[in-house]
Protein backbone atom coordinates (compact mmCIF):
# COMPACT_ATOMS: atom_id res chain seq x y z
CA UNK A 1 0.00 0.00 0.00
CA UNK A 2 1.14 3.50 -0.74
CA UNK A 3 2.22 5.55 2.16
CA UNK A 4 0.37 8.76 2.86
CA UNK A 5 2.17 11.92 1.73
CA UNK A 6 5.36 12.74 3.53
CA UNK A 7 3.86 15.73 5.25
CA UNK A 8 2.24 13.22 7.57
CA UNK A 9 4.81 13.00 10.30
CA UNK A 10 5.64 10.42 12.91
CA UNK A 11 4.52 11.14 16.45
CA UNK A 12 6.76 11.39 19.47
CA UNK A 13 7.83 7.98 20.73
CA UNK A 14 5.74 8.38 23.85
CA UNK A 15 2.62 8.63 21.79
CA UNK A 16 2.59 4.85 21.39
CA UNK A 17 2.05 4.32 25.09
CA UNK A 18 -0.94 5.28 27.16
CA UNK A 19 -4.03 6.59 25.42
CA UNK A 20 -4.17 7.69 21.79
CA UNK A 21 -7.21 9.34 20.34
CA UNK A 22 -7.76 9.61 16.60
CA UNK A 23 -10.54 11.96 15.68
CA UNK A 24 -11.67 12.68 12.17
CA UNK A 25 -14.25 15.38 12.67
CA UNK A 26 -15.34 15.52 9.06
CA UNK A 27 -14.78 12.59 6.75
CA UNK A 28 -13.65 13.75 3.33
CA UNK A 29 -14.42 12.13 -0.01
CA UNK A 30 -17.66 10.54 1.17
CA UNK A 31 -21.19 11.70 0.47
CA UNK A 32 -22.60 13.54 3.46
CA UNK A 33 -21.41 14.39 6.92
CA UNK A 34 -19.76 11.82 9.15
CA UNK A 35 -16.96 11.48 11.66
CA UNK A 36 -14.76 8.79 13.17
CA UNK A 37 -13.78 8.49 16.82
CA UNK A 38 -11.07 5.97 17.66
CA UNK A 39 -9.57 5.48 21.09
CA UNK A 40 -6.57 3.27 21.73
CA UNK A 41 -5.62 2.37 25.28
CA UNK A 42 -2.39 0.57 26.14
CA UNK A 43 -1.95 -0.64 22.57
CA UNK A 44 -5.50 -1.94 22.14
CA UNK A 45 -8.57 -0.47 20.49
CA UNK A 46 -10.70 0.73 23.39
CA UNK A 47 -13.47 2.53 21.58
CA UNK A 48 -14.43 3.03 17.95
CA UNK A 49 -17.44 4.85 16.58
CA UNK A 50 -18.41 5.79 13.05
CA UNK A 51 -20.59 8.80 13.73
CA UNK A 52 -23.04 10.05 11.17
CA UNK A 53 -24.09 13.52 12.21
CA UNK A 54 -25.88 14.53 9.06
CA UNK A 55 -29.36 15.28 10.35
CA UNK A 56 -32.20 12.81 9.81
CA UNK A 57 -34.20 13.63 6.71
CA UNK A 58 -37.62 12.13 7.47
CA UNK A 59 -38.36 11.07 3.91
CA UNK A 60 -40.52 8.19 5.15
CA UNK A 61 -42.70 10.75 6.93
CA UNK A 62 -42.84 13.05 3.88
CA UNK A 63 -44.25 10.17 1.86
CA UNK A 64 -47.25 9.65 4.10
CA UNK A 65 -50.38 11.03 2.49
CA UNK A 66 -48.81 11.30 -0.97
CA UNK A 67 -49.98 9.34 -3.98
CA UNK A 68 -48.21 6.06 -4.72
CA UNK A 69 -47.34 7.57 -8.10
CA UNK A 70 -45.19 10.25 -6.44
CA UNK A 71 -42.88 7.88 -4.58
CA UNK A 72 -40.28 7.49 -7.37
CA UNK A 73 -39.77 11.24 -7.73
CA UNK A 74 -39.86 12.03 -4.00
CA UNK A 75 -37.44 9.28 -3.02
CA UNK A 76 -35.09 10.13 -5.91
CA UNK A 77 -34.35 13.32 -4.00
CA UNK A 78 -32.73 11.32 -1.21
CA UNK A 79 -29.54 11.12 -3.24
CA UNK A 80 -27.95 13.03 -6.12
CA UNK A 81 -25.59 10.14 -6.90
CA UNK A 82 -28.04 7.24 -6.94
CA UNK A 83 -31.52 8.67 -7.68
CA UNK A 84 -32.21 5.87 -10.18
CA UNK A 85 -31.84 3.29 -7.43
CA UNK A 86 -34.51 5.03 -5.36
CA UNK A 87 -36.79 5.33 -8.37
CA UNK A 88 -36.36 1.67 -9.27
CA UNK A 89 -36.97 0.32 -5.77
CA UNK A 90 -40.02 2.58 -5.38
CA UNK A 91 -41.44 1.51 -8.77
CA UNK A 92 -40.84 -2.16 -7.98
CA UNK A 93 -42.65 -1.80 -4.65
CA UNK A 94 -45.65 -0.04 -6.17
CA UNK A 95 -45.90 -2.56 -9.02
CA UNK A 96 -45.63 -5.37 -6.47
CA UNK A 97 -48.50 -3.81 -4.52
CA UNK A 98 -50.56 -3.69 -7.71
CA UNK A 99 -49.61 -7.18 -8.81
CA UNK A 100 -48.25 -5.83 -12.09
CA UNK A 101 -45.06 -7.06 -13.77
CA UNK A 102 -43.22 -4.60 -16.02
CA UNK A 103 -41.52 -6.72 -18.63
CA UNK A 104 -40.07 -6.71 -22.12
CA UNK A 105 -38.53 -3.50 -23.49
CA UNK A 106 -39.59 -1.42 -20.48
CA UNK A 107 -37.77 -3.77 -18.12
CA UNK A 108 -34.73 -3.62 -20.39
CA UNK A 109 -34.79 0.19 -20.50
CA UNK A 110 -34.86 0.29 -16.71
CA UNK A 111 -31.80 -1.92 -16.71
CA UNK A 112 -30.10 0.44 -19.15
CA UNK A 113 -30.84 3.42 -16.92
CA UNK A 114 -29.45 1.53 -13.94
CA UNK A 115 -26.27 0.75 -15.94
CA UNK A 116 -25.83 4.50 -16.39
CA UNK A 117 -26.06 5.10 -12.68
CA UNK A 118 -23.58 2.33 -11.83
CA UNK A 119 -21.08 3.65 -14.39
CA UNK A 120 -21.37 7.24 -13.23
CA UNK A 121 -21.33 6.50 -9.51
CA UNK A 122 -18.53 3.92 -9.66
CA UNK A 123 -16.36 6.11 -11.93
CA UNK A 124 -16.64 9.01 -9.49
CA UNK A 125 -15.66 6.80 -6.58
CA UNK A 126 -12.93 4.76 -8.26
CA UNK A 127 -11.04 7.66 -9.82
CA UNK A 128 -11.75 10.72 -7.74
CA UNK A 129 -12.66 9.54 -4.25
CA UNK A 130 -10.86 6.23 -3.65
CA UNK A 131 -7.81 6.28 -5.95
CA UNK A 132 -6.20 9.22 -4.09
CA UNK A 133 -6.01 6.97 -1.00
CA UNK A 134 -3.91 4.42 -2.84
CA UNK A 135 -1.71 6.92 -4.63
CA UNK A 136 -1.07 9.19 -1.66
CA UNK A 137 -3.02 12.31 -2.57
CA UNK A 138 -5.33 14.41 -0.48
CA UNK A 139 -7.84 14.78 -3.31
CA UNK A 140 -8.69 13.88 -6.86
CA UNK A 141 -7.77 17.39 -7.91
CA UNK A 142 -4.26 17.02 -6.47
CA UNK A 143 -3.98 13.62 -8.12
CA UNK A 144 -5.06 15.01 -11.52
CA UNK A 145 -1.88 17.06 -11.73
CA UNK A 146 0.33 13.94 -11.68
CA UNK A 147 -2.03 11.36 -13.20
CA UNK A 148 -3.80 13.29 -15.86
CA UNK A 149 -4.43 10.33 -18.17
CA UNK A 150 -6.03 8.31 -15.39
CA UNK A 151 -8.31 11.14 -14.31
CA UNK A 152 -9.26 11.85 -17.93
CA UNK A 153 -10.21 8.18 -18.29
CA UNK A 154 -12.37 8.46 -15.19
CA UNK A 155 -14.09 11.56 -16.50
CA UNK A 156 -14.68 9.82 -19.84
CA UNK A 157 -16.41 6.94 -18.06
CA UNK A 158 -18.43 9.21 -15.83
CA UNK A 159 -19.53 11.11 -18.89
CA UNK A 160 -20.69 7.86 -20.52
CA UNK A 161 -22.79 7.11 -17.45
CA UNK A 162 -24.17 10.64 -17.45
CA UNK A 163 -25.02 10.25 -21.15
CA UNK A 164 -27.29 7.29 -20.41
CA UNK A 165 -29.00 9.25 -17.64
CA UNK A 166 -29.55 12.25 -19.87
CA UNK A 167 -30.70 10.16 -22.84
CA UNK A 168 -33.18 8.01 -20.97
CA UNK A 169 -33.89 9.93 -17.80
CA UNK A 170 -34.21 13.41 -19.30
CA UNK A 171 -31.31 14.84 -17.32
CA UNK A 172 -28.15 13.54 -15.70
CA UNK A 173 -29.15 14.09 -12.06
CA UNK A 174 -32.60 13.27 -10.68
CA UNK A 175 -34.06 11.81 -13.89
CA UNK A 176 -37.61 12.95 -14.63
CA UNK A 177 -38.68 10.30 -17.13
CA UNK A 178 -39.31 7.39 -14.74
CA UNK A 179 -42.82 6.56 -13.56
CA UNK A 180 -44.58 3.71 -11.83
CA UNK A 181 -45.30 1.27 -14.67
CA UNK A 182 -42.44 2.37 -16.93
CA UNK A 183 -41.51 5.73 -18.45
CA UNK A 184 -43.24 8.91 -19.56
CA UNK A 185 -41.54 8.64 -22.94
CA UNK A 186 -39.47 5.90 -24.53
CA UNK A 187 -36.81 6.38 -27.20
CA UNK A 188 -36.97 5.35 -30.84
CA UNK A 189 -34.49 2.68 -31.87
CA UNK A 190 -32.72 5.02 -34.26
CA UNK A 191 -32.04 7.49 -31.42
CA UNK A 192 -29.41 5.25 -29.79
CA UNK A 193 -26.58 5.58 -32.33
CA UNK A 194 -24.56 8.30 -30.60
CA UNK A 195 -25.00 6.76 -27.14
CA UNK A 196 -23.90 3.37 -28.44
CA UNK A 197 -20.73 4.89 -29.88
CA UNK A 198 -19.96 6.57 -26.55
CA UNK A 199 -20.44 3.24 -24.77
CA UNK A 200 -18.24 1.31 -27.20
CA UNK A 201 -15.39 3.64 -26.33
CA UNK A 202 -16.29 3.35 -22.66
CA UNK A 203 -15.95 -0.45 -22.75
CA UNK A 204 -12.32 -0.12 -23.76
CA UNK A 205 -11.67 2.52 -21.11
CA UNK A 206 -13.36 0.35 -18.49
CA UNK A 207 -11.22 -2.64 -19.37
CA UNK A 208 -8.09 -0.50 -18.97
CA UNK A 209 -9.49 0.73 -15.66
CA UNK A 210 -9.63 -2.84 -14.32
CA UNK A 211 -6.00 -3.39 -15.34
CA UNK A 212 -4.95 -0.10 -13.78
CA UNK A 213 -6.82 -0.73 -10.51
CA UNK A 214 -5.26 -4.18 -10.23
CA UNK A 215 -1.74 -2.79 -9.92
CA UNK A 216 -2.55 -0.52 -6.98
CA UNK A 217 -0.95 -1.61 -3.70
CA UNK A 218 -3.32 -3.52 -1.41
CA UNK A 219 -2.89 -4.51 2.23
CA UNK A 220 -3.41 -8.12 3.23
CA UNK A 221 -6.85 -7.84 4.83
CA UNK A 222 -9.10 -10.77 3.99
CA UNK A 223 -12.24 -10.83 6.13
CA UNK A 224 -14.94 -13.43 6.68
CA UNK A 225 -18.08 -11.54 5.65
CA UNK A 226 -21.69 -12.47 5.23
CA UNK A 227 -22.27 -11.06 1.75
CA UNK A 228 -25.88 -10.15 0.94
CA UNK A 229 -27.18 -9.20 -2.50
CA UNK A 230 -29.92 -9.86 -4.95
CA UNK A 231 -29.49 -12.89 -7.15
CA UNK A 232 -31.28 -13.66 -10.39
CA UNK A 233 -30.82 -16.90 -12.35
CA UNK A 234 -30.38 -15.19 -15.72
CA UNK A 235 -28.62 -11.90 -15.07
CA UNK A 236 -26.18 -10.02 -12.90
CA UNK A 237 -28.50 -8.42 -10.33
CA UNK A 238 -29.82 -4.88 -10.69
CA UNK A 239 -33.60 -4.63 -10.69
CA UNK A 240 -34.80 -8.08 -9.74
CA UNK A 241 -34.01 -11.25 -7.86
CA UNK A 242 -34.13 -13.00 -4.52
CA UNK A 243 -32.11 -11.80 -1.55
CA UNK A 244 -29.32 -14.29 -0.92
CA UNK A 245 -26.17 -14.60 1.15
CA UNK A 246 -23.11 -16.83 1.27
CA UNK A 247 -24.42 -18.19 4.58
CA UNK A 248 -27.59 -19.74 3.27
CA UNK A 249 -30.01 -16.84 3.19
CA UNK A 250 -32.37 -17.19 0.22
CA UNK A 251 -35.58 -15.20 0.56
CA UNK A 252 -38.14 -13.30 -1.46
CA UNK A 253 -38.02 -9.52 -1.08
CA UNK A 254 -41.15 -9.36 1.16
CA UNK A 255 -39.34 -11.49 3.76
CA UNK A 256 -36.61 -8.84 4.19
CA UNK A 257 -37.89 -7.49 7.50
CA UNK A 258 -38.24 -11.00 8.93
CA UNK A 259 -34.51 -11.45 8.43
CA UNK A 260 -33.01 -8.01 9.04
CA UNK A 261 -33.65 -5.40 11.70
CA UNK A 262 -32.68 -1.79 12.24
CA UNK A 263 -31.53 -0.52 15.60
CA UNK A 264 -30.86 2.94 16.87
CA UNK A 265 -27.34 3.56 18.13
CA UNK A 266 -26.98 6.70 20.30
CA UNK A 267 -23.92 8.19 18.61
CA UNK A 268 -25.13 8.14 15.02
CA UNK A 269 -28.12 9.52 13.15
CA UNK A 270 -28.16 6.52 10.80
CA UNK A 271 -29.79 3.32 12.00
CA UNK A 272 -27.59 0.24 12.13
CA UNK A 273 -29.09 -2.53 10.06
CA UNK A 274 -28.23 -6.03 11.24
CA UNK A 275 -29.20 -9.61 10.57
CA UNK A 276 -31.87 -10.72 13.02
CA UNK A 277 -29.80 -11.90 15.95
CA UNK A 278 -27.39 -9.01 15.74
CA UNK A 279 -24.74 -9.90 13.16
CA UNK A 280 -23.31 -7.37 10.73
CA UNK A 281 -23.44 -8.09 7.00
CA UNK A 282 -21.96 -6.69 3.84
CA UNK A 283 -23.81 -5.21 0.83
CA UNK A 284 -22.43 -3.56 -2.29
CA UNK A 285 -20.25 -4.37 -5.29
CA UNK A 286 -18.07 -6.93 -3.50
CA UNK A 287 -21.15 -8.82 -2.26
CA UNK A 288 -22.79 -8.71 -5.70
CA UNK A 289 -19.59 -9.85 -7.37
CA UNK A 290 -18.91 -12.68 -4.94
CA UNK A 291 -22.45 -14.02 -5.12
CA UNK A 292 -22.97 -13.58 -8.86
CA UNK A 293 -19.60 -13.96 -10.57
CA UNK A 294 -20.95 -16.56 -13.01
CA UNK A 295 -23.51 -14.06 -14.36
CA UNK A 296 -20.92 -11.49 -15.42
CA UNK A 297 -20.09 -11.38 -19.13
CA UNK A 298 -17.13 -13.48 -20.32
CA UNK A 299 -15.13 -10.30 -20.99
CA UNK A 300 -15.80 -8.96 -17.47
CA UNK A 301 -14.94 -12.33 -15.94
CA UNK A 302 -11.69 -12.44 -17.93
CA UNK A 303 -10.80 -8.89 -16.88
CA UNK A 304 -11.41 -9.80 -13.24
CA UNK A 305 -9.27 -12.92 -13.49
CA UNK A 306 -6.49 -11.05 -15.26
CA UNK A 307 -6.63 -8.54 -12.43
CA UNK A 308 -5.93 -11.34 -9.97
CA UNK A 309 -9.43 -11.54 -8.52
CA UNK A 310 -10.92 -14.93 -7.76
CA UNK A 311 -14.63 -15.60 -8.03
CA UNK A 312 -14.98 -14.30 -4.48
CA UNK A 313 -13.26 -11.20 -3.14
CA UNK A 314 -12.95 -10.76 0.63
CA UNK A 315 -10.45 -7.91 0.80
CA UNK A 316 -12.48 -4.67 1.00
CA UNK A 317 -9.53 -2.60 -0.23
CA UNK A 318 -9.84 -4.51 -3.51
CA UNK A 319 -13.38 -3.21 -3.88
CA UNK A 320 -11.82 -0.62 -6.20
CA UNK A 321 -11.04 -3.46 -8.64
CA UNK A 322 -14.50 -4.94 -8.20
CA UNK A 323 -16.13 -1.57 -8.90
CA UNK A 324 -13.99 -1.32 -12.04
CA UNK A 325 -15.20 -4.75 -13.16
CA UNK A 326 -18.78 -3.61 -12.58
CA UNK A 327 -18.15 -0.50 -14.69
CA UNK A 328 -16.96 -2.78 -17.50
CA UNK A 329 -19.97 -5.06 -17.05
CA UNK A 330 -22.41 -2.14 -17.00
CA UNK A 331 -20.94 -0.70 -20.22
CA UNK A 332 -21.23 -4.09 -21.94
CA UNK A 333 -24.71 -4.66 -20.57
CA UNK A 334 -25.86 -1.22 -21.72
CA UNK A 335 -24.66 -2.03 -25.23
CA UNK A 336 -26.46 -5.38 -25.12
CA UNK A 337 -29.72 -3.68 -24.16
CA UNK A 338 -29.32 -1.09 -26.90
CA UNK A 339 -28.52 -3.74 -29.51
CA UNK A 340 -31.56 -5.86 -28.65
CA UNK A 341 -33.99 -2.97 -28.11
CA UNK A 342 -37.44 -3.21 -29.63
CA UNK A 343 -39.69 -0.21 -29.25
CA UNK A 344 -42.48 -0.92 -26.74
CA UNK A 345 -46.16 -0.56 -27.64
CA UNK A 346 -46.62 1.99 -24.88
CA UNK A 347 -44.15 3.83 -22.63
CA UNK A 348 -45.78 2.45 -19.47
CA UNK A 349 -48.30 -0.08 -18.25
CA UNK A 350 -51.27 0.89 -16.09
CA UNK A 351 -50.72 0.47 -12.35
CA UNK A 352 -53.25 0.96 -9.56
CA UNK A 353 -51.68 0.35 -6.19
CA UNK A 354 -54.43 1.25 -3.73
CA UNK A 355 -55.27 -0.82 -0.64
CA UNK A 356 -52.17 -2.95 -0.67
CA UNK A 357 -48.61 -3.32 0.58
CA UNK A 358 -45.72 -3.61 -1.85
CA UNK A 359 -42.05 -4.48 -1.52
CA UNK A 360 -39.18 -3.45 -3.76
CA UNK A 361 -35.50 -4.20 -3.63
CA UNK A 362 -32.84 -3.29 -6.17
CA UNK A 363 -29.06 -3.04 -6.31
CA UNK A 364 -27.98 0.58 -5.88
CA UNK A 365 -24.33 1.24 -6.77
CA UNK A 366 -23.53 0.87 -3.04
CA UNK A 367 -25.70 -2.21 -2.52
CA UNK A 368 -29.12 -3.47 -1.55
CA UNK A 369 -31.84 -0.80 -1.36
CA UNK A 370 -35.10 -1.96 0.25
CA UNK A 371 -38.46 -0.13 0.06
CA UNK A 372 -41.81 -1.09 1.56
CA UNK A 373 -45.04 0.91 1.19
CA UNK A 374 -48.58 0.44 2.39
CA UNK A 375 -51.29 2.35 0.55
CA UNK A 376 -54.85 3.11 1.59
CA UNK A 377 -57.76 2.33 -0.72
CA UNK A 378 -57.40 5.86 -2.15
CA UNK A 379 -53.85 5.12 -3.33
CA UNK A 380 -52.27 7.43 -0.77
CA UNK A 381 -49.27 6.14 1.13
CA UNK A 382 -50.04 5.21 4.75
CA UNK A 383 -46.55 4.09 5.69
CA UNK A 384 -43.14 3.79 4.08
CA UNK A 385 -39.90 2.11 5.02
CA UNK A 386 -36.61 2.65 3.21
CA UNK A 387 -33.36 0.88 4.10
CA UNK A 388 -30.40 2.25 2.12
CA UNK A 389 -27.11 0.41 1.61
CA UNK A 390 -24.94 2.60 3.82
CA UNK A 391 -27.02 1.97 6.93
CA UNK A 392 -26.69 -1.74 6.17
CA UNK A 393 -22.92 -1.48 5.88
CA UNK A 394 -22.40 0.83 8.84
CA UNK A 395 -21.81 -1.90 11.43
CA UNK A 396 -19.59 -3.80 8.99
CA UNK A 397 -17.44 -0.70 8.44
CA UNK A 398 -16.92 -0.45 12.19
CA UNK A 399 -16.07 -4.15 12.36
CA UNK A 400 -13.46 -3.67 9.62
CA UNK A 401 -11.88 -0.86 11.60
CA UNK A 402 -11.82 -2.92 14.81
CA UNK A 403 -9.92 -5.61 12.88
CA UNK A 404 -7.73 -3.28 10.84
CA UNK A 405 -6.39 -0.93 13.49
CA UNK A 406 -4.46 -3.62 15.44
CA UNK A 407 -2.47 -4.38 12.24
CA UNK A 408 -1.34 -0.75 12.05
CA UNK A 409 -0.93 0.08 15.72
CA UNK A 410 2.70 1.13 15.22
CA UNK A 411 1.83 3.81 12.66
CA UNK A 412 1.94 7.46 13.59
CA UNK A 413 -1.46 8.93 14.38
CA UNK A 414 -1.78 10.75 11.07
CA UNK A 415 -0.85 7.65 9.04
CA UNK A 416 -3.22 5.51 11.08
CA UNK A 417 -5.95 8.04 10.46
CA UNK A 418 -5.23 7.89 6.72
CA UNK A 419 -5.55 4.09 6.74
CA UNK A 420 -8.82 4.25 8.68
CA UNK A 421 -10.33 6.78 6.30
CA UNK A 422 -9.29 4.64 3.36
CA UNK A 423 -11.00 1.63 4.98
CA UNK A 424 -14.21 3.64 5.37
CA UNK A 425 -14.05 4.73 1.75
CA UNK A 426 -13.77 1.06 0.73
CA UNK A 427 -17.56 1.11 1.15
CA UNK A 428 -18.18 4.34 -0.81
CA UNK A 429 -20.53 5.34 2.01
CA UNK A 430 -23.40 7.61 1.13
CA UNK A 431 -24.12 9.22 4.44
CA UNK A 432 -26.84 11.50 3.09
CA UNK A 433 -28.80 8.43 2.06
CA UNK A 434 -28.33 6.66 5.34
CA UNK A 435 -29.84 9.21 7.68
CA UNK A 436 -33.32 8.14 8.33
CA UNK A 437 -34.45 7.70 11.85
CA UNK A 438 -36.39 5.43 14.11
CA UNK A 439 -39.99 6.40 14.37
CA UNK A 440 -40.61 7.73 17.88
CA UNK A 441 -43.71 6.30 19.46
CA UNK A 442 -44.95 8.73 22.06
CA UNK A 443 -47.02 7.16 24.77
CA UNK A 444 -48.68 9.39 27.28
CA UNK A 445 -49.81 7.99 30.55
CA UNK A 446 -51.56 9.37 33.53
CA UNK A 447 -51.65 8.31 37.13
CA UNK B 1 -14.72 29.78 -33.00
CA UNK B 2 -13.96 30.41 -29.35
CA UNK B 3 -16.81 32.12 -27.58
CA UNK B 4 -17.72 33.69 -24.28
CA UNK B 5 -19.83 31.41 -22.10
CA UNK B 6 -21.97 32.56 -19.20
CA UNK B 7 -23.07 29.86 -16.77
CA UNK B 8 -25.64 30.47 -14.02
CA UNK B 9 -25.26 27.83 -11.33
CA UNK B 10 -27.55 26.73 -8.52
CA UNK B 11 -30.69 25.01 -7.30
CA UNK B 12 -33.77 27.15 -7.68
CA UNK B 13 -35.68 25.00 -5.19
CA UNK B 14 -33.42 26.28 -2.42
CA UNK B 15 -34.46 29.92 -2.59
CA UNK B 16 -31.39 32.16 -3.07
CA UNK B 17 -29.25 29.24 -4.22
CA UNK B 18 -30.99 29.81 -7.55
CA UNK B 19 -29.65 33.37 -7.87
CA UNK B 20 -27.07 32.40 -10.50
CA UNK B 21 -29.72 30.82 -12.71
CA UNK B 22 -31.95 33.88 -12.28
CA UNK B 23 -29.15 36.17 -13.43
CA UNK B 24 -28.33 33.87 -16.37
CA UNK B 25 -31.94 34.08 -17.61
CA UNK B 26 -31.77 37.85 -17.57
CA UNK B 27 -28.50 37.77 -19.48
CA UNK B 28 -29.85 35.32 -22.05
CA UNK B 29 -32.36 37.99 -23.06
CA UNK B 30 -29.85 40.81 -23.23
CA UNK B 31 -26.44 39.41 -24.20
CA UNK B 32 -25.42 39.83 -27.84
CA UNK B 33 -24.21 37.43 -30.51
CA UNK B 34 -21.29 35.21 -29.69
CA UNK B 35 -22.33 34.93 -26.04
CA UNK B 36 -23.62 31.52 -25.01
CA UNK B 37 -25.68 31.42 -21.83
CA UNK B 38 -26.22 28.18 -19.87
CA UNK B 39 -27.79 27.11 -16.61
CA UNK B 40 -26.21 24.34 -14.56
CA UNK B 41 -26.58 22.46 -11.29
CA UNK B 42 -22.81 22.89 -10.86
CA UNK B 43 -21.80 19.28 -11.55
CA UNK B 44 -18.08 19.45 -12.32
CA UNK B 45 -18.01 17.41 -15.49
CA UNK B 46 -20.99 19.27 -16.95
CA UNK B 47 -19.32 22.59 -16.23
CA UNK B 48 -16.20 21.45 -18.06
CA UNK B 49 -18.36 20.46 -21.02
CA UNK B 50 -20.22 23.77 -21.02
CA UNK B 51 -17.06 25.86 -21.10
CA UNK B 52 -15.04 23.52 -23.36
CA UNK B 53 -15.44 25.72 -26.46
CA UNK B 54 -15.07 29.04 -24.65
CA UNK B 55 -12.10 31.39 -24.42
CA UNK B 56 -13.82 33.26 -21.60
CA UNK B 57 -16.25 31.87 -19.07
CA UNK B 58 -18.27 33.92 -16.60
CA UNK B 59 -19.76 31.87 -13.77
CA UNK B 60 -22.54 33.24 -11.58
CA UNK B 61 -23.24 31.43 -8.33
CA UNK B 62 -24.58 31.92 -4.84
CA UNK B 63 -21.82 32.95 -2.43
CA UNK B 64 -21.36 32.63 1.28
CA UNK B 65 -19.06 35.36 2.55
CA UNK B 66 -19.09 37.72 5.48
CA UNK B 67 -20.89 40.44 3.58
CA UNK B 68 -24.40 41.81 3.49
CA UNK B 69 -27.00 39.80 1.62
CA UNK B 70 -27.11 40.77 -2.04
CA UNK B 71 -23.48 41.93 -2.17
CA UNK B 72 -21.87 41.07 -5.50
CA UNK B 73 -18.32 39.74 -5.46
CA UNK B 74 -16.25 39.51 -8.62
CA UNK B 75 -13.23 37.22 -8.64
CA UNK B 76 -10.77 36.41 -11.39
CA UNK B 77 -9.96 32.67 -11.23
CA UNK B 78 -7.94 32.65 -14.46
CA UNK B 79 -4.66 32.28 -12.60
CA UNK B 80 -5.44 31.69 -8.93
CA UNK B 81 -7.74 29.34 -7.06
CA UNK B 82 -10.91 30.64 -5.47
CA UNK B 83 -11.21 30.56 -1.69
CA UNK B 84 -12.43 27.01 -1.06
CA UNK B 85 -15.36 28.02 1.14
CA UNK B 86 -16.53 30.94 -0.95
CA UNK B 87 -19.14 29.32 -3.17
CA UNK B 88 -22.04 27.23 -2.00
CA UNK B 89 -20.61 23.72 -1.91
CA UNK B 90 -22.45 20.43 -2.05
CA UNK B 91 -21.30 17.29 -0.27
CA UNK B 92 -22.63 15.27 -3.17
CA UNK B 93 -20.28 16.30 -5.87
CA UNK B 94 -17.40 18.64 -6.49
CA UNK B 95 -18.00 22.26 -5.68
CA UNK B 96 -17.69 24.87 -8.40
CA UNK B 97 -14.34 25.94 -6.94
CA UNK B 98 -13.17 22.32 -7.13
CA UNK B 99 -14.46 21.99 -10.68
CA UNK B 100 -12.33 24.98 -11.66
CA UNK B 101 -9.26 23.50 -9.99
CA UNK B 102 -9.84 20.09 -11.56
CA UNK B 103 -10.08 21.73 -14.98
CA UNK B 104 -6.94 23.75 -14.28
CA UNK B 105 -5.05 20.52 -13.47
CA UNK B 106 -6.25 18.97 -16.72
CA UNK B 107 -5.62 22.05 -18.89
CA UNK B 108 -9.35 22.27 -19.56
CA UNK B 109 -9.90 25.77 -18.22
CA UNK B 110 -10.66 28.69 -20.55
CA UNK B 111 -8.06 31.45 -20.68
CA UNK B 112 -10.25 33.82 -18.72
CA UNK B 113 -12.42 32.65 -15.82
CA UNK B 114 -14.49 35.24 -14.02
CA UNK B 115 -16.70 34.29 -11.09
CA UNK B 116 -19.53 36.45 -9.84
CA UNK B 117 -20.66 35.40 -6.36
CA UNK B 118 -23.84 36.89 -4.97
CA UNK B 119 -24.21 36.81 -1.21
CA UNK B 120 -27.28 34.78 -0.25
CA UNK B 121 -29.77 35.50 2.55
CA UNK B 122 -31.90 32.36 2.57
CA UNK B 123 -31.11 28.94 1.12
CA UNK B 124 -34.00 27.12 2.78
CA UNK B 125 -36.48 24.96 0.91
CA UNK B 126 -38.76 26.68 -1.57
CA UNK B 127 -38.69 28.75 -4.72
CA UNK B 128 -38.25 32.50 -5.23
CA UNK B 129 -35.37 34.79 -4.34
CA UNK B 130 -35.23 37.15 -1.39
CA UNK B 131 -35.35 40.84 -2.33
CA UNK B 132 -31.66 41.16 -1.40
CA UNK B 133 -30.56 38.31 -3.66
CA UNK B 134 -32.70 39.58 -6.55
CA UNK B 135 -31.17 43.03 -6.16
CA UNK B 136 -27.71 41.44 -6.20
CA UNK B 137 -28.59 39.48 -9.32
CA UNK B 138 -29.67 42.66 -11.12
CA UNK B 139 -26.41 44.37 -10.16
CA UNK B 140 -24.39 41.37 -11.38
CA UNK B 141 -26.28 41.36 -14.68
CA UNK B 142 -25.47 45.03 -15.32
CA UNK B 143 -21.82 44.58 -14.43
CA UNK B 144 -21.48 41.50 -16.64
CA UNK B 145 -23.10 43.29 -19.58
CA UNK B 146 -20.53 46.05 -19.20
CA UNK B 147 -17.59 43.68 -19.35
CA UNK B 148 -18.80 41.54 -22.26
CA UNK B 149 -16.90 42.03 -25.51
Amino acid sequence: MSDPPEKYSAPDGDAFNGTRTIRVDYLARVEGEGALHLEIKDGRVDDLKLKIFEPPRFFEAFLQGRSFREAPDITARICGICPVAYQMSACNAMEDAAGVAVDGPLRELRRLLYCGEWIESHALHVFLLHAPDFLGYESGIEMAGDHRGIVEMGLQLKKAGNAIGTFLGGREIHPVNVKVGGFYKTPRKRDFAELAETLRRAVDAAEKTVQWAAQLPFPDFEQDYEFVSLSHPEEYPMNAGRIVSNRGLDIDVPAYEENFEETHVPYTNALHSLRKGGAAYFVGPMARYSLNFDRLTPRSQAAARNAGLGEVCRNPFKSIIVRSVEILYACEEALRVIGAYEEPDAPAVEVEAGGATGYGCTEAPRGLLYHRYTMGADGLIDSAKIVPPTSQNQKQIENDLWNLVPQYMDLADDKLQWRCEQAIRNYDPCISCSTHFLKIHKRESSD
Amino acid sequence: MKTTAIIGIGNEFRRDDGVGRFAARQLAKRAGDGIVVHESNGEALSLMELWSEAATVILIDAAEATSDAGTVHRLDASEDALPSDFLHASTHTFSVAEAIEMARSLDRLPETVIVYGIQVADTGHGTGLTAEAEHGAQEAVERILQELP
